[in-house]
C-alpha cells in the first residue's frame, strides 16, 4: 500500500514538539517499511524555504537544545526514498519561487494533483 | 450476509478543543452500528481522549450540580462505544501513540485503550478497507 | 476508478481552504473519478440559501454529489427546506458507507 501524506499547516506546535509531527510520523512509518509520498500544500510549502531557523527560544532559565528543522527532516525523508512534492501555486502566492528552495522537491501544479493522487493507493490529509 | 469491513480513523485533537472530536465519535458510532470493526489511532492531543482521570464538574452558570450537568467525558464516550461494539458483534480497537502519551502525562488510560506507535497505525491501515485521518488545525 | 469523498469542515467565509477543496473536487471529477463533497461542522454555513456565492456553486454545476451533515445543519438552524439548490442533507453514515465501499475519504 502506498500512501500520499498531505501536510497543509506549517509550524503547528513545532517548537514544543521539536518536530513537525506529520513529517515525524512519516519518518516513523517509513521505518516500519511504509511506502509514502509527502505533498506540501498551503503554508506548509514554507518548509522548503532556505534559511529557516527556529532556534534560540529561552524561557527563564530554560533553553531549547533541539530546535525543529523541518527542511532537514524533509531532506532526510527524501534520502529514505520518500518523494516530497510541493504545490507550485502555493509557493508562488507566498513569494517563494524567487527563493532558494530545498533540493530534490518535485513541484506540482494544483491541476496535476488528481494524477498524483492516482499514483497512490490512499491519500491522507493531516 | 453483509460484508464485514474494518475502518481505521486517525484522530489528533485533544478533548474539549474542537467540533472535530464530536464528529469523529459520531463516525465511530456509525461504523460500529453497521457491525464494522473500527480501529482508532490517537495521535498528539487525541491521546488524552482516553485519559482515565477525566472528571465531571458542576455548572454554576446554569445552576446545575455535577449529576445534573452530566458533563460529557470522552473517556466515557470510548467506553460506551466499546460496549456498543460488543452488542453489534464488532470490535473497537483504541491505540494511543505512546510518545504522545508520555509528553502529555496521560499514561493512565481507560481499560481497553492501549499504548502503541506509528507502526501500529500503519498496520491498522493496511488491514482496513479505508482510513480517514481527521487532522487538527 | 477510485471514488473520492472530500469532507469539508471549514467555513468558506473564513479562509480559502474550502475553495481549494471545491477546486480539487472539480479536478478529480474531470479526471474521471466519482467524487462527493460532504460538508460538516462550519462547512455547512455555505449552503443556507441566500448565503453569498462561493466556489461551491461551481461544484453544484457538475455531477459531484454535495451532501450536508444533517446534525451540523440542525445545530446551526439551517432547515433542509432552506438549502441551496442541489445540496442534500445527509446522515454521517454517508461517510462510513463510502469508506466501506473503498472510497478515499479526505478531511479538510
Amino acid at each position: 500500500m502506498k500512501v500520499l501524506q498531505i501536510v497543509e499547516t506549517a509550524y503547528r506546535a513545532t517548537t514544543e514538539e521539536q518536530d513537525d509531527t506529520v513529517i515525524w510520523i512519516s519518518h516513523a512509518m517509513r521505518g516500519a517499511s511504509a511506502e509514502l509520498g509527502v505533498l506540501l500544500t498551503g503554508n506548509a510549502v514554507n518548509y522548503v524555504a532556505g534559511e529557516q531557523d527556529g532556534s534560540g527560544l529561552m524561557l527563564g532559565a530554560w533553553r531549547q537544545t533541539q530546535p525543529p528543522a523541518p527542511a532537514q527532516d524533509l531532506a532526510a525523508l527524501m534520502r529514505k526514498d520518500v518523494p516530497v512534492y510541493c504545490v507550485r501555486e502555493d509557493l508562488a502566492e507566498r513569494g517563494l519561487m524567487e527563493c532558494k528552495l530545498l533540493e530534490g522537491i518535485v513541484l506540482m501544479s494544483r491541476n496535476q494533483l488528481p494524477r498524483l493522487f492516482g499514483e497512490y493507493d490512499q491519500v491522507w490529509r493531516w | 450476509m453483509a460484508t464485514k469491513h474494518t475502518l481505521t480513523f486517525v484522530l489528533m485533537d485533544a478533548p474539549f478543543e474542537s467540533a472535530r472530536t464530536t464528529t469523529a465519535f459520531r463516525l465511530l458510532h456509525a461504523a460500529l452500528d453497521r457491525g464494522y470493526d473500527v480501529n482508532v489511532f490517537a495521535y498528539e492531543g487525541a491521546v488524552a481522549l482516553s485519559f482515565a482521570k477525566q472528571a465531571q464538574h458542576p455548572n454554576a452558570v446554569h445552576g446545575r450540580d455535577v449529576a445534573q450537568e452530566d458533563h460529557p467525558l470522552s473517556k466515557n464516550w470510548i467506553a460506551a462505544l466499546m460496549a456498543h461494539a460488543r452488542t453489534r458483534g464488532a470490535d473497537l480497537k483504541w491505540v494511543n501513540c505512546g510518545l504522545c502519551v508520555d509528553e502529555r502525562g496521560v499514561g493512565e488510560a481507560i481499560e481497553g485503550a492501549r499504548r502503541g506507535s506509528p507502526a501500529d497505525c500503519w498496520k491498522m491501515a493496511q488491514q482496513s478497507t479505508a482510513t480517514l485521518v481527521i487532522p487538527t488545525k | 476508478m477510485r471514488g473520492y469523498l472530500l469532507i469539508e469542515s471549514r467555513d468558506p467565509f473564513e479562509s480559502t481552504g474550502a475553495a481549494r477543496t471545491c477546486e480539487l473536487a472539480i479536478q478529480l471529477r474531470a479526471a474521471g473519478h466519482d467524487v462527493a463533497l460532504f460538508l460538516v461542522q462550519n462547512g455547512v454555513l455555505a449552503v443556507r440559501s441566500g448565503a453569498r456565492r462561493t466556489e461551491l456553486d461551481k461544484v453544484l454545476g457538475t455531477k459531484i454529489e454535495v451532501l450536508a451533515d444533517d446534525f451540523s445543519l440542525r445545530e446551526r438552524g439551517i432547515a433542509p427546506a432552506s438549502l441551496s439548490g442541489g445540496v442534500k442533507a445527509a446522515p454521517i453514515d454517508s461517510v462510513v458507507e463510502r469508506m466501506a465501499a473503498g472510497w478515499n475519504a479526505i478531511w479538510h
